[in-house]
């Protein structure tokens, strides 16, 4: 680019390109220095002590924000384990097993998947989901984590299906044909060799799905109750629980801004933004990670 | 420089605007970088500016030590101006009427307010929360027309009314009651007061200590937020008693609709809930509470809660400075009207006969 000079249409069109691409570090920075600027007074106007104390009731003053973390924590390890197999095996399947026709059904359904908004999900769960286990299960009432983690699951599959069902298409086909020419099964083949070499792909997707069910709030806040109870045992996932995105969601609309309530909520949104920053930080980690020699050669 | 970061940080902490606050400071930063490098280049040896070079390099140093200092900027001014909401329209208004006062009226009033000025162009109503006390205040201190209030006024309010030379009048606008619902196949049918109390603080597990079946209680209650919620935690659980301080047992679910409450009454027979007495439909069952045995238990109902037989219900009053005259006259029959009872009925409250 050096010596030649651009016309002004050109210096136009790139300083425009090149704002669109500042803007979201421009965003975020701004987005982040909101959301401390409002939630660091909690600290100063709200004791640590009782800050982290196991009793949410905003009202009376009891801002115990624990509940509200590992419930938002036991409702995503829930839909992790519900999503994570589910959307890796239907990226399996789509990528590698099912006839054309079948892949053709398939992954425009993964993405309608995709668009379903989430309050629709949420009135799912209200009328089926969360009837049907209580039902089952024998529960006190259906609005547990587990209707939660169920639907989050479903929410967090297409993210996952489609980044891992791209990372298996870009597997080589040298790879699959060296491993047949071995004479493993198709099985094998699979399970052993394109997997993972889809590895990093794979890892990608399930960070980013998770990422996905972490901020997910609509679904959440209709089924799993929201009752800020602290998770104690295992059991929790059979009880209702309150995360940090629901508590957000109904409570922003009406608090008093300049609150300590108003400064707490914007503290569980700064913990809630850390939290999706490791996740993404570990997705980008594991995407970016530098392939190792064997990867080289063979791609 | 500061001046600009002082001007983008009032505008976006006006909520309504925050896609053209944002616009704004983006904007700015974008100018702001631009001036750095032209002034760099003319304070340096290079022959252009970084941007015009395109020297990708330099540009990223600069950029972000612009955003550094913008963003340092914000910070340095970050001072909270009142932003007027008051929205200026087409035709000039002739009179206005402000409205102030209890949380749990700000909707009903607001859908008065709409209403009537869509009949009436030429007043302007305009109507803000904050509760009771609030709204009460502020007629004393005559900075308000009428006064919202969920509570009768206290006689030392009225006494200090007197000393600024108001003269509270009172009128009852509507009621509100709130009916506690349970599955139709529960068998329990009465509740005193005392036990939904115990029911909803934790003391009371199953329904088999009520003479139901043997099931647990799944406590549901409105949001933290809603006005019911207050005035359910106040009467109720506290029962009346403002030195109690029992809350919801924690394992309450806290939804946050009226449907999400009926549509969980309906179809679990472990739920107790209570909504108000609008809300709810024939597809629950409906308890009827006594304030204490001895009282009888009473089923809510438009006729019990106008008879204060019903112990959940209460009065919405408004208050006005004196007889109310003129436009406020006006707005207040209005109120008190069948159309003005319809939105109270629409909005779950209970209209006045």
């Amino acid at each position: 680019m050096t010596g030649k000079k651009l016309t002004p249409k050109e210096w136009m069109i790139t300083r425009s390109i090149q704002f669109s691409g500042f803007s979201s570090i421009i965003f975020v920075l701004l987005i982040l220095y909101f959301l401390i600027a409002q939630g660091m007074p909690a600290l100063t106007e709200v004791p640590l002590k009782s800050l982290f104390s196991v009793r949410w009731y905003p009202i009376e003053s009891y801002f115990g924000i624990l509940p509200l973390v590992l419930g938002s924590l036991v409702v995503t390890i829930g839909a992790s384990i519900v999503a994570v197999p589910l959307g890796v095996l239907t990226a399996v399947y789509i990528a590698e097993i099912a006839p054309f026709w079948a892949k053709e059904i398939l992954k425009p359904m993964v993405e309608l998947l995709a668009g379903l908004p989430s309050v629709v999900l949420g009135f799912l769960g209200i009328l089926v989901v969360s009837p049907f286990l209580r039902d089952v299960l024998h529960l006190p009432t259906g609005l547990t984590a587990l209707s939660g983690s169920l639907l989050l699951g479903l929410i967090a599959v297409p993210t996952i299906v489609s980044i891992s069902e791209d990372a298996l298409n870009n597997v080589p086909d040298t790879y699959r044909h060296g491993a047949l020419a071995l004479g493993v099964t198709r099985w094998q083949m699979i399970w052993g060799v394109v997997v993972p070499a889809a590895r990093s792909g794979i890892l990608t997707a399930i960070m980013l799905g998770v990422g996905r069910t972490i901020g997910e709030t609509m679904t959440v806040m209709m089924v799993t109750g929201n009752a800020p109870v602290m998770p104690e045992s295992f059991e929790v996932l059979f009880m209702p629980i309150r995360t940090m995105t629901a508590t957000i969601a109904s409570e922003m609309g009406e608090v008093a801004s300049g609150s300590p309530h108003y400064h707490v909520l914007f503290f569980i949104a700064v913990v809630l933004f850390v939290f999706t920053l490791i996740v993404n930080i570990v997705a980008s980690k594991i995407s970016f990670r530098k392939m190792n020699r064997s990867e080289r050669i063979l791609s | 420089m500061a001046d600009c970061g002082f001007v983008s940080t009032s505008l976006l902490l006006n909520a309504e605007n925050i896609g053209g606050a944002l616009i704004f400071l983006w904007t700015k930063l974008f100018f702001f970088f631009i001036i750095y490098d032209c002034l760099f280049h003319f304070f340096s040896s290079e022959n252009r500016p970084a941007f015009i070079e395109g020297n990708w390099l330099l540009m990223k140093k600069r950029m972000v030590f612009c955003m550094v200092i913008g963003v340092l900027l914000l910070a340095a001014c970050q001072v909270q101006d009142k932003v007027d909401s008051d929205v200026a329209s087409g035709d000039a208004p002739t009179y206005y009427i402000q409205n102030k006062g209890s949380d749990t009226m700000v909707n009903l009033a607001l859908y008065w307010a709409e209403e009537y000025q869509q009949e009436h162009t030429d007043v302007r109503i305009s109507v803000t929360g904050g509760g009771s006390g609030t709204g009460i205040t502020a007629l004393l201190s005559n900075t308000v027309d009428i006064a919202n209030a969920s509570r009768p006024i206290k006689q030392e309010e009225i006494d200090a009314a007197l000393v600024n030379g108001v003269v509270s009048v009172e009128h009852i606008v509507a009621r509100d009651a709130i009916a506690v619902i349970v599955h139709p196949d529960n068998p329990v049918q009465n509740l005193t007061l005392q036990q939904v109390s115990d029911i909803y603080a934790g003391r009371i597990g199953n329904w088999s200590q009520l003479g139901g079946e043997d099931r647990p209680i799944v406590r549901l209650s409105r949001e933290t937020n809603s006005g019911t919620h207050v005035y359910f935690l106040e009467s109720v659980i506290r029962l009346g008693n403002n030195e109690d301080k029992t809350i919801f047992s924690a394992d309450t679910l806290l939804l946050p609709s009226s449907e999400g409450i009926i549509a969980e009454v309906r179809d679990n027979p472990n739920a107790i809930g209570y909504d108000g007495l609008g809300y709810i439909t024939d597809e629950v069952k409906v308890i009827a509470i006594a304030e204490d045995v001895s009282k009888g238990y009473v089923f809510p109902s438009v006729e019990t809660v106008n008879q204060d037989l019903y112990p959940i219900a209460r009065d919405l009053y408004m208050y006005t400075n004196g007889e109310p005259e003129g436009v406020i006259e006006a707005y207040l029959t209005y109120i008190l009207s069948p159309a003005g009872q319809q939105i109270v009925e629409d909005l779950g409250f209970v209209p006045v006969q």
